[in-house]
């Protein structure tokens, strides 16, 4: 009833008007209170104390409180309030620790009324109670909170905080006995002005000193508080335990805070560091302020609601000596530029992406990433709320995860154990190799080794042969050739017999492998532009690397023992091996006949391209010409990460591109590779790739360490020279224990005992037995 | 020249104590000096002794001693079978080590090469503190516990720890800042940091200061000639010299332009506000540490220049004693003294107590904060020189702390506290521009203030509050902060003058401190709680040359 009443009373009979508008004043202010009626505000600093009129258009300075001639210590105010229900009084908080009461309605200049100098630090707050005329409390830096009777000389009571200074305190709004106190240590208590013994309650609100807490003007539960850790916190106090309800992060030091009236979930909040505008927050929507008022030009100390039910005019004091009336509907709204867009992206490659719903929705033949698109509904309310004056903005989040399997390396790993890189002729090994990448969903990569061997791969012994029969089909009937039936597949099978297929073993599926490939180069454009092959240079080609690898058959065989491994090492550059190159030109015709047989038997379901391409060739185009864009290609793949791809391709062109490329770039590439391998452990991988490697760095990477210590197995002395005598014992070292021959070649030997032999005769011995063969009674066992 | 000292340099630098290097970027170079000097007990073995693991310590300890024996076995002419820095290094163990075993150990392989007729080095100091005896810093004691704590993290205990650890709550609080200062993330690099700690310390020609960092500058990788002289460190470092003379002498006046002008756009070399903000507080750090460091009397560490010698002691020798001034004092009359700390105790007293009865005018309260700040204690007028070592590091050596504001001058107008204080302003600016630095100074500052075990000189179960506070507030009064809810009055009636000659000299002349006035204020009291009082003019400096400068940040940001 009360409360209607004052409504109508106040905002009836004088309602307010105004605009923005400011004074200078002569010093900066530290805080400032308006009278009950609003027509009056008193703003009260180190350097000043003066009350101003407000009237339409502008401040009118009404009474300056200042008086004498060297004021004191008391006129230094670091707090100031005005009694809501005597219109003539007033009490300030002095930073000597004096807390003065000023009577308006003295008839002397000097208004002073009551001076209480009880506190021994200075007085950071004081606060009238809300209906009682003779009531005041203050709370000083010594820690106490003192509640004054305005007829008695002295307080009538003192509240110990024990603890640290006393930065508020606010009686509370409805209920009677109760106020709150906030601390330079972080708490807040609640006190019943009748028990100055001992708090009702406690509650850590803040790390660091809470600067300042408001009781709301209608929720009785609720207390906002503000502090140094940049935070707005509001308090449900109506439960057993304080309870946190809403938050605000702010981007200062919170010095003041003030709930606006009429506006249940608004507050307006102002910093003393830093940054100098005023703020009111709607604590729904605590990411960003409502409304912000920019005009001071230092940090804003005081601010106040102009009337207590007018939620339209805030006034400000600032220590850039300025007060200030604000309306409402001049503030700016973050919120209108704020951007509802956002992009970022998570540690591990997602990427986070909201854009306004109605973006989103327009755009809905969108299609997002395959890796797995997840949109999650973001900042749209469940229920708008009516009493809420947010612009709607809805945005509509996606996340896009990184698919987990392509940040893995498995790929690599199998690349590297399925890709073959010597040992067949470079056609099949291409083939392979553009299957392999095929299964592992890289096409690009597949793509690149069909093209490489259309490049590269030599057409038939009897090139001219060949095109004399099929070099007029046009382009299209490549593709036209998939209808065929089996028959006239196997025909063209026969009509282009190729050198390579010389070596395949009979049931060798290679044709076979190339069914998928064909369908993803189809689609890609570009290989019939690139399908030629030289068919007069294709000799010059041959020769020569015949000629180099004539020699290589000599070579090896003076490292390993033939149980030891293959001999795969002298084909290594030479897909086609020289044995086979002159076997073909000595028997030609005979050859394709027999490739012409072996098609038949093969189960073929579509053409290699090769085979549709080749009518294609051009008869002038060298393979060189290809090798500058092969070049680019590998540098490209290297470039991109994918050195495995540069350097398979450089193994298993080998002579036709090594030299176009610069050695240690070459080197670079194999480094990285090798070293990719064994961090992944594929030593076996490695070794081969160390093996077929043509630089020489690389190379000799084998050849390090390579030397084997072995202890003669008599004398247990390290054995100093070579050859299988012990130059101690003079006894066979490494004599097989069970033939009692001398081993040359693999041995293996017990780790326990030492003894050991031939790798078969020591196998076959510990099938049956447990025992050293030697007679040692060692328990060997071999794994 | 200098190119080929550097590799000994570091060598030097990582033989020494360089634990927190070990698992870092440091690792090259030492393989590099490992290999030079491959007989010698190498950073590794030192730098295990500091392992936490105590086996691996043992190890360790074990495995130098070995190395050690072996290189004495070795045939080379006399000392050049353990380096120099090897025999400092046991030599710093012998005498500062915490652990007992490692002490053992390394004063008896001393002995050892001594008989083996090597040239061993001797401390020079017989302490930590030349004021303080030896006796009241022992290593291992009720505090040991934290000096082995900063043993094992920063690889040594320096004579500025030994005599804090009197204060172990404080401590562990300076050395957690001091860590943040110097080694944890932030806008300089880290030989910068320790570059502007000489540029400070070399202002209060604090040799012991200036070696410490000095060091460590090398360590972090500094370039050796900038120590030679401040002429060869960049531009942008010696841009800073107004800065750290008015902070060290005069806080007062630094204002915004100062600020202004070395970070707006148009400097050259531009200052972002944080990395001036870290070298304001490393400055302002190292000047008060200064302080301290003046104030406590601390010996030059056995490994710094002045702190060893390798000549036997002659007969004429004394060391210097720090025990006889204070006891053999002209007074010796101690019943007098006794009266004295309770008067002290009485006045204390009744300042609590007292109900204000009088009520001050605020001109009386004007002139007794007047008369403290231009209150004329004498201070030693006789300006020594400033020692080799930082003469190159100072530029204009003769620009001096003088009066806040000499009587009957027009005074720059004293800062009230109420108007920017470290709690509301300081902290959120520090805290806004070095995130986490602000908690650490602010947390230094609560240590120190609420420090007290409540007990005085002889006495138990005083509340050092109002002392305290005083000791604290007539600093910020020499600095020209004023409190408007203090009477200025109680640091008269509360400290007397043999106490402000030594506050004010340690604050704002510290090299000028002496053994003398050391010993003449508080004739009674203990040394814990003399160095607790030089803990007070230490922090109280400090914020008050931070509050001054923050102050012109804030504007200037303004």
């Amino acid at each position: 009833m009360e409360k209607m009443s004052r409504v109508t009373t106040a905002l009836g009979s004088s309602s307010i008007t105004g605009r923005t508008m400011f004074c200078h004043l002569d010093a900066p202010a530290n805080a400032i209170s308006v009278c009950r009626d609003a027509a009056q505000v008193v703003v009260a600093g180190r350097n000043i104390f003066k009350i101003y009129a407000l009237e339409e258009e502008q401040f009118v300075e009404k009474l300056n409180l200042r008086v004498g001639r060297k004021p004191s210590l008391n006129f230094s105010c670091a707090d100031v309030m005005w009694h809501q229900m005597e219109e003539n009084l007033l009490a300030t908080a002095a930073t000597n620790g004096a807390v003065v009461t000023w009577n308006l309605g003295k008839p002397s200049r000097n208004k002073q009324d009551q001076l209480f100098t009880e506190h021994k630090r200075t007085v950071n707050k004081v606060c009238f109670h809300p209906t009682e005329a003779y009531m005041l409390l203050s709370g000083s830096q010594d820690g106490f909170m003192k509640c004054f009777d305005l007829r008695k000389k002295e307080s009538v009571s003192t509240f110990s905080g024990q603890s640290e200074s006393v930065r508020d305190v606010q009686f509370s709004m409805k209920d009677y006995f109760t106020f709150a106190a906030s601390f330079e240590n972080g708490n807040v208590q609640l006190w019943d002005i009748r028990r100055p013994d001992r708090y009702e309650r406690m509650f850590t609100a803040h790390t660091g000193p809470v600067f300042c807490c408001d009781w709301h003007p209608d929720d009785r539960g609720w207390l906002a508080t503000g502090g140094r850790d940049k935070m707005v916190k509001v308090w449900d106090m109506t439960t057993n335990r304080a309870k946190e309800i809403y938050c605000v992060q702010t981007i200062a030091s919170v010095a003041r805070v003030k709930w606006r009236p009429e506006k249940k979930f608004h507050l307006a909040t102002c910093s003393m560091m830093v940054d100098h505008n005023i703020y009111v927050w709607d604590i729904r929507r605590p990411f960003i302020p409502f409304a912000t008022f920019e005009e001071h030009k230092d940090v804003t100390t005081g601010i106040v609601w102009r009337h207590q039910h007018d939620p339209h005019y805030l006034l400000s004091g600032s220590k850039d000596s300025t007060l200030y009336q604000h309306m409402f509907k001049d503030a700016t709204r973050p919120v209108d530029k704020a951007n509802p867009e956002g992009l970022c992206f998570g540690l591990m490659g997602d990427l986070a992406f909201a854009v306004n719903e109605s973006l989103v929705s327009s755009d809905a033949g969108r299609k997002p990433y395959p890796g797995g698109d997840r949109r999650y509904p973001f900042f749209s309310f469940k229920k708008p709320n009516p009493t809420e004056q947010f612009a709607h903005v809805s945005s509509a989040l996606s996340v896009f995860e990184t698919d987990l399997d392509s940040s893995r390396m498995d790929w690599f790993v199998k690349t590297a154990q399925l890709y073959l890189l010597s040992g067949k002729p470079f056609t099949e090994l291409c083939d392979h190799n553009a299957t392999v990448a095929q299964e592992l969903k890289r096409p690009q990569v597949s793509t690149t080794w069909t093209m490489l061997r259309i490049m590269f791969s030599d057409p038939a012994p009897g090139p001219n042969h060949s095109l004399s029969k099929l070099g007029s089909l046009p382009l299209m009937n490549s593709f036209s050739m998939k209808e065929m039936g089996p028959e006239s597949r196997l025909e063209r099978c026969k009509g282009e017999s190729r050198p390579d297929n010389v070596h395949l073993e009979p049931g060798n599926s290679h044709i076979s492998n190339n069914n998928e490939e064909n369908e993803e180069t189809e689609g890609s454009d570009g290989p019939t532009e690139y399908m030629f092959g030289d068919a007069e240079l294709d000799d010059d080609d041959l020769y020569p690397m015949e000629h180099d690898n004539q020699t290589v058959p000599e070579e090896p065989v003076y490292t390993l023992p033939p149980e030891a491994f293959q001999l795969r090492h002298e084909i290594i550059d030479n897909p086609s091996a020289p044995e086979h190159l002159q076997q073909d030109k000595a028997d030609s015709p005979h050859v394709s006949g027999n490739e012409a047989e072996v098609a038949c038997l093969t189960p073929i379901e579509s053409f290699s391209l090769i085979s549709i391409s080749q009518p294609l060739y051009s008869p002038h185009l060298h393979a060189s010409f290809f090798c500058p864009i092969v070049r680019e290609m590998l540098s490209h793949y290297a470039e991109r990460g994918d050195v495995q791809m540069a350097v398979s391709v450089l193994i298993v062109l080998g002579e036709r591109i090594r030299k176009e490329i610069d050695d240690l770039t070459q080197e670079h590439w194999y480094m990285s590779y090798i070293d990719l391998l064994q961090r992944f452990e594929l030593w076996n991988v490695s070794n081969d790739v160390i093996k077929l490697s043509t630089c020489s760095a690389i190379t000799c990477l084998n050849q390090t360490s390579t030397t084997l210590h072995i202890n003669c197995s008599n004398c247990k002395r390290p054995m100093s020279n070579k050859g299988w005598i012990c130059d101690r014992c003079r006894q066979c070292a490494s004599a097989c224990a069970v033939c009692h021959h001398v081993v040359k070649g693999l041995f293996v030997w017990c780790q326990g005992c030492s003894h050991g032999g031939h790798l078969e005769h020591i196998m076959n011995w510990l099938k049956n037995n447990s025992h050293c063969p030697a007679g040692c009674g060692h328990l060997c066992e071999y794994t | 020249m200098a190119s080929g000292s550097i590799p000994s340099f570091t060598f030097k630098a990582y033989g020494e104590d360089n634990p927190r290097q070990v698992s870092g970027s440091g690792s090259s170079s030492r393989h590099h000096s490992d290999s030079e000097s491959e007989i010698c007990p190498t950073t590794k073995s030192l730098a295990r002794l500091c392992s936490r693991d105590k086996d691996e310590r043992a190890t360790a300890l074990e495995k130098l001693s070995e190395k050690i024996l072996v290189c004495l076995e070795l045939d080379r002419t006399g000392s050049a079978r353990l380096s120099k820095e090897t025999l400092l290094h046991l030599l710093r163990l012998s005498r500062s080590c915490p652990l007992q075993e490692v002490r053992m150990r390394a004063t008896e392989l001393l002995c050892i090469a001594q008989e083996e007729g090597i040239e061993v080095p001797r401390a020079l100091a017989s302490g930590p503190s030349a004021f303080i005896p030896a006796k009241e810093l022992l290593i291992e004691g009720l505090n040991q516990d934290i000096l082995v704590e900063s043993f094992l993290s920063l690889g040594r205990v320096d004579h500025l720890t030994m005599v804090m650890a009197l204060h172990p709550s404080y401590l562990s609080c300076f050395l957690r800042t001091q860590h943040a200062l110097f080694e944890l993330d932030g806008p300089l690099p880290r030989d910068w940091r320790h570059y502007v700690s000489v540029m400070a310390a070399a202002r209060h020609h604090c040799s012991y200061m200036v070696q410490q960092h000095s060091k460590a500058f090398l360590e972090a990788g500094g370039d050796k000639s900038w120590l030679s002289g401040i002429k060869h460190a960049p531009v942008k470092l010696r841009s800073l010299h107004t800065l750290n003379k008015l902070l060290a002498h005069r806080p007062w006046l630094i204002t915004q332009q100062h600020i202004q002008e070395l970070v707006c756009a148009g400097a050259e070399p531009r200052w972002s506000l944080a990395e001036l903000i870290h070298a304001v507080i490393l400055m302002a750090h190292t000047h008060s540490l200064c302080s301290f460091v003046w104030g406590c009397g601390l010996n030059p560490e056995p490994d710094h220049i002045g702190g060893y010698a390798f000549h036997p002691p002659s007969p004429s020798h004394i060391p210097r004693s720090p025990h006889s001034p204070a006891h053999e004092d002209s007074r010796p009359e101690l019943v007098d003294g006794a009266v004295e700390v309770e008067v002290l105790m009485k006045r204390m007293v009744e300042l609590q107590q007292q109900q204000e009865e009088e009520e001050c005018t605020q001109e009386e309260m004007v002139t007794r904060f007047e008369r403290q700040r231009s209150e004329s204690i004498p201070t030693a007028v006789v300006r020594g020189a400033p020692p080799e070592l930082v003469l190159g590091l100072v530029e204009e050596p003769e620009f001096r702390y003088e009066d806040f504001a000499p009587r009957g001058e027009q005074s720059p107008s004293t800062m009230r506290a109420q108007d920017y204080s470290w709690e509301d302003h300081g902290f959120s600016l520090v805290q806004r521009l070095l995130p986490d630095m602000g908690q650490f100074l602010d947390e230094e500052f609560q240590v120190v203030s609420n420090l007290t075990y409540n007990r005085m000189a002889m006495h138990e179960d005083v509340d050092t509050y109002t002392l305290r506070k005083a000791l604290w507030n007539y600093i910020h009064c020499l600095y020209g902060i004023r409190y408007d809810d203090y009477d200025y009055g109680s640091v008269n009636v509360l400290l007397e003058r043999s106490l402000k000659v030594f506050v004010k000299t340690m604050a704002c002349h510290p090299e000028q401190t002496t053994a003398r006035i050391y010993h003449a204020f508080w004739r009674h009291f203990r040394h814990s709680e003399k160095v607790h009082a030089n803990l007070i003019v230490m922090e109280a400096r400090l914020q008050a040359a931070l509050l001054y400068t923050l102050r012109s940040i804030t504007a200037y940001i303004k």
